[in-house]
């Protein structure tokens, strides 16, 4: 049996992604405390070197999650994140790192079932790809 | 500014990857303007190196530094207490950048972690078009303020030729034929007939035809 525990890091918008996991936390579906949260108040301000760190420093795997395209609280940043999301993929790749360890998914706020289950599809999607090359 | 690239990845940690202490160094120049060389660039390329090292199981301290510009001495002074720390430096300026510090630190090992690409302007956000090609006789004000040397495929002054297609260049759809947006912006201004007018042939002694440039201004030098 597979006992790999994956180390997530995943960054929230605290418009939506946040709103959300309140839902889900009513509904007594929380996350797994391997998937540690980073609350930031727009995901169009996560930096491509905020998602590379996370990777530098032994996560196995990351995912953002923000607003919906079309409500975006400030218009365009889950744009932003998921083209920044986009380009650290290739660079995974070019490393011969597996881009899927890094993902991005619009959620809304009142989806607490939702929240739950991305993040339980990122362990399993992490689980099956085994602890990243680059953890030291 | 100058235009610039990220090299690959995989081309910097090839450069690398047998040193154990490596320097990046990045330029608040032109390159930070353009969004690949500046301090936030030098944290992406560091970062990368470090997972690269940790993937490869190799061990390597990679610094980091920003210079105010790699193109001018005082500055390249900036990393003199440090740079013999380490056995290796990524230079992320323009191609400028990595010669001066290869000059002035002639015991340290300089990698180029850019491509340079050319003299031109953002004409949007993330996108930068070519304007400049340096001749060394600037000739934009017989052509409606629109470049030919460096805007034409063929650097024609006396277009366009037959590879122009609604208002397109031969080589690709993507390019404006520059010389049919001369004529147009001539015609606009009703001053067309000023492309008739007869010019001796341009001095390309000037230019990289010339060979490699010095600039001297007397009342500067000391």
């Amino acid at each position: 049996m597979n006992d790999f525990v994956p180390q997530i890091v995943a960054f929230y918008c605290s418009n939506c992604a946040s709103a959300a996991a309140d839902v889900a936390e009513g509904l007594k579906k929380e996350l797994p405390n391997n998937i540690k949260i980073i609350n930031v108040p727009c995901t169009g301000r996560i930096e491509i070197l905020h998602l590379l760190k996370a990777f530098e420093k032994g996560a196995d795997g990351v995912y953002v999650a923000g607003c919906q395209e079309d409500s975006c609280r400030y218009t365009s940043g889950i744009i932003k994140a998921k083209k920044r999301v986009e380009y650290v993929k290739k660079l995974l790749e070019e490393l011969e790192i597996e881009p899927q360890r890094i993902e991005v998914f619009s959620m809304s706020a009142s989806r607490g079932q939702e929240f739950a289950d991305t993040g339980a599809k990122m362990i399993e999607r992490i689980r099956s790809l085994g602890p990243s090359p680059a953890r030291t | 500014m100058i235009v610039a690239e990220q090299k690959p990845i995989k081309e910097v940690w090839e450069m690398v990857k047998d040193y154990e202490k490596v320097l990046v160094i990045g330029c608040k120049g032109c390159v930070t303007v353009c969004n690949v060389g500046g301090a936030k660039e030098v944290g992406v390329l560091a970062s990368l190196l470090r997972i690269a090292a940790n993937k490869n199981g190799k061990t390597m301290e990679v610094g980091e530094a920003t210079l105010e510009r790699q193109c001018d001495p005082e500055y390249i002074e900036e990393v003199r207490d440090i740079i013999g720390e380490y056995d290796a430096v990524v230079s992320i300026a323009c191609g400028v950048g990595p010669q001066f510090l290869s000059e002035r630190y002639p015991q340290s090992r300089i990698f180029p972690g850019l491509n340079t690409k050319f003299m031109g302007g953002a004409i949007e956000h993330g996108v930068w078009s070519e304007r400049c090609a340096g001749c060394g006789t600037c000739v934009v004000h017989y052509f409606g303020g629109l470049c030919p040397i460096a805007r034409c495929s063929k650097s024609l002054l006396n277009g366009p030729c037959g590879g122009s297609s609604g208002g397109k260049c031969e080589i690709s759809k993507e390019v404006d034929c520059i010389w049919d947006l001369i004529v147009r912006k001539l015609m606009e201004q009703g001053r067309l007939d000023e492309l008739r007018q007869f010019r001796p042939p341009k001095d390309w002694t000037t230019a990289r035809d010339g060979g490699p440039r010095t600039m001297i201004r007397e009342e500067l030098v000391k």
